[in-house]
């Protein structure tokens, strides 16, 4: 190839700079690749990296400081969302957002989650469901369907023993302080566009100073699924979006905010 | 606010100026007896002095929201009292791992469970000894009087971020309600540079900062507990106690805090006839007074703990002078309300008692 053939070489796609130019801990087929390098590009896009502050939880996602090049504080286990309000309180200039789990969202982090979204604090959370405990080996979430069979639940969830999934993005759609709550999957391309335009709108929500940001991600999470990458995002279009269903739930980014 | 202002306010109140004083950025508070005072106060005067005020869902979020403003090298805190403060201990062990600065009070009241609202040292244990889970330790700065409380809140945020670690204030029911006149000593400006080569602000075009407590690599653990353990030694050095009336006494009574307080009245009562007894009031329980304890074991002296509780710091006061002297030990029972003259008895009892 002569020289200036190289010169004329465009670069079509890479990764932003944000994003570690490393391999992940994730196993084959895991989406949490897939939504951190939506938030990079988000964050580039926005020109928002030099000024965010990531708040990381308890779960598969513990490491994201390894693979986001961000100021980050790791929170206990369910509780970014409290320590995202005392991050964002204290710098109220900074870009602040929170990564979970359903784990550590919808169940231990059920009350903080709740409660920062209520008082509108001006944070994004990244909520990424993908049914499962997924760290500590497979065990039954708030979110776990019913009949999907977990390390705690062998014999699949059961209504009358465990209750039903929990809804998190109605949930968080339907308090005063949520300006936007959405719900997006990262099966196929399709879904993955749509999430970073969910995702684009939560992160506005914030920089726009009108209050709290969410978007659910439906993730596959093959290994503990017990299916392969290919079987799992099925999973997802035929068994999870019918009850976790795609949309946005509350928006009010036009409206200029709840207070 | 205006030089050597006086004012007659409570403990509570003191620790709210002494926050402010302080410069204090953030509260974050839950209602529990008896320490309403504090967020109730601080709700509008840290608003007031440019601050932010949160009412948190729980004591384990207020903990947390404090954990992040300290990751951003704010000066923030949080109040609350013995239950409120068990829920507490989650995040404060996560601050001391991950090395954030903050600052707690605990205005301890009657345990275990619910227990009363009236005063207690039950939590000696629980403040001394980490209280949370893993191997670590907070600074433990324990009042006696209301100019007291104010003195050492503005003494808590220096030590804080002097240590980048959780600093706990131990008063009781007694300390927070009690009216006092109070000295508000005018404070240094906290310098903007301050924790300017770890706090979090966004990384701006330098190399991204982590604040964590997660170590998993091979050998990194250990590492930072033998970081710790070092940082834990060097604070021997902020050691503080009342000595009163120690010199020619015979029997050394240790007591903090409020039971400190109550102890002197009863010691100055039994000087008055004639017996040589005095005070050792540790003012830090962590790092614990014990050179000086033993300064005063080799001097033959005798020496009975008095606490609100069923005996706690008397191990520490054991341990001070092992080897050399023993520690006899009268316990209020939280629930009750100790006056000077219950404690004559045992002190006399304890003057007594061969050494």
């Amino acid at each position: 190839m002569s020289p200036a053939a190289v010169k004329d070489e465009i670069l079509a796609f890479d990764r932003p700079e944000v994003v570690a130019d490393r391999a992940t801990h994730y196993c084959p087929g895991c989406h949490h690749g897939v939504a951190h390098r939506l938030v990079g590009e988000l964050l580039t896009e926005m020109g928002l990296v030099d000024k965010t502050i990531m708040v990381t939880a308890i779960g598969c996602s513990v490491f994201l400081y390894n693979y986001l090049l961000l100021d980050a504080v790791e929170a206990p286990h369910g509780r970014a969302p409290a320590v995202a309000t005392g991050v964002k309180r204290s710098r109220p200039d900074n870009f602040v957002f929170t990564y979970q789990g359903d784990g550590d969202l919808a169940s231990i982090g059920l009350a903080e989650i709740v409660h920062c979204a209520n008082r509108g604090e001006r944070v994004s959370v990244v909520f990424v469901n993908n049914t499962v405990y997924g760290m500590t080996g497979g065990q039954m979430a708030p979110t776990t369907l019913i009949g999907q069979k977990t390390t705690t639940c062998p014999g699949g969830r059961c209504r009358e023993r465990e209750g039903m999934p929990i809804k998190m993005a109605e949930i968080i759609g339907g308090l005063g302080g949520t300006v936007f709550a959405a719900r997006a999957a990262l099966n196929n391309v399709k879904n993955i566009r749509q999430a970073k335009k969910f995702l684009k709108t939560a992160f506005e929500v914030q920089t726009k100073g009108l209050g709290f940001g969410f978007v659910e991600l439906l993730s596959a999470c093959p290994t503990n699924w017990k299916m392969s990458p290919v079987k799992a995002n099925q999973r997802i279009e035929t068994e999870m979006i019918p009850y976790f269903p795609l949309g946005i739930f509350k928006d009010l980014s036009g409206e200029g905010g709840v207070c | 606010m205006a030089k050597n202002k006086r004012v007659f306010i409570k403990g509570n109140e003191a620790v709210a100026y002494g926050a402010l004083a302080a410069g204090c950025r953030c509260f974050f508070g839950y209602p529990i007896t008896p320490q309403n005072d504090i967020p109730e106060f601080m709700s509008k005067a840290i608003v007031d002095a440019g601050g932010e005020f949160v009412q948190a869902e729980s004591e384990v979020a207020a903990a947390n929201m404090l954990l992040g403003a300290g990751a951003c090298g704010i000066r923030a805190m949080t109040s609350s009292s013995s239950p409120g403060v068990s829920l507490k201990q989650e995040a404060i062990s996560y601050m001391a791992g991950s090395e954030i600065p903050a600052v707690i009070v605990n205005m301890n009241r009657g345990g275990p469970g619910l227990g009363d609202i009236g005063p207690s040292q039950g939590d000696y244990y629980q403040s001394t000894r980490g209280g949370g889970h893993g191997d670590y330790r907070t600074l433990v700065l324990a009042p006696g009087t209301v100019q007291e409380a104010y003195d050492l809140t503005v003494k808590a945020f220096d030590l804080a971020f002097k240590y980048r670690n959780p600093v706990l204030v131990l008063g009781d029911a007694i300390l927070g309600q009690m009216k006092e006149p109070v000295t508000l000593t005018p404070t240094a400006k906290v310098p903007a540079s301050e924790g300017k080569a770890w706090r979090l602000e966004g990384k701006g075009k330098r190399k991204p900062r982590i604040i964590k407590s997660l170590f998993l690599e091979d050998g990194a653990l250990a590492a930072q507990n033998r970081h710790l353990e070092a940082k834990y030694a060097s604070m021997a050095g902020e050691v503080a106690c009342e000595q009163f009336q120690l010199k020619d006494a015979d029997l050394v009574v240790v007591a903090y805090g409020s039971i400190g307080r109550i102890a002197k009245t009863a010691i100055r009562k039994l000087r008055a006839k004639g017996k040589k007894v005095g005070l050792f009031r540790p003012i830090t329980l962590y790092p614990f007074p014990d050179a000086a304890l033993a300064k005063l074991a080799k001097a033959g002296k005798k020496f009975l703990t008095i606490e609100h509780n069923l005996g706690q710091m008397v191990d520490d006061v054991r341990l001070a002078i092992r080897g050399l002297a023993d520690s006899a030990f009268f316990g209020v029972y939280p629930g009750d309300m100790p006056a000077p003259e219950d404690f004559e008895e045992p002190i006399v009892k304890a003057l007594r008692r061969k050494a």
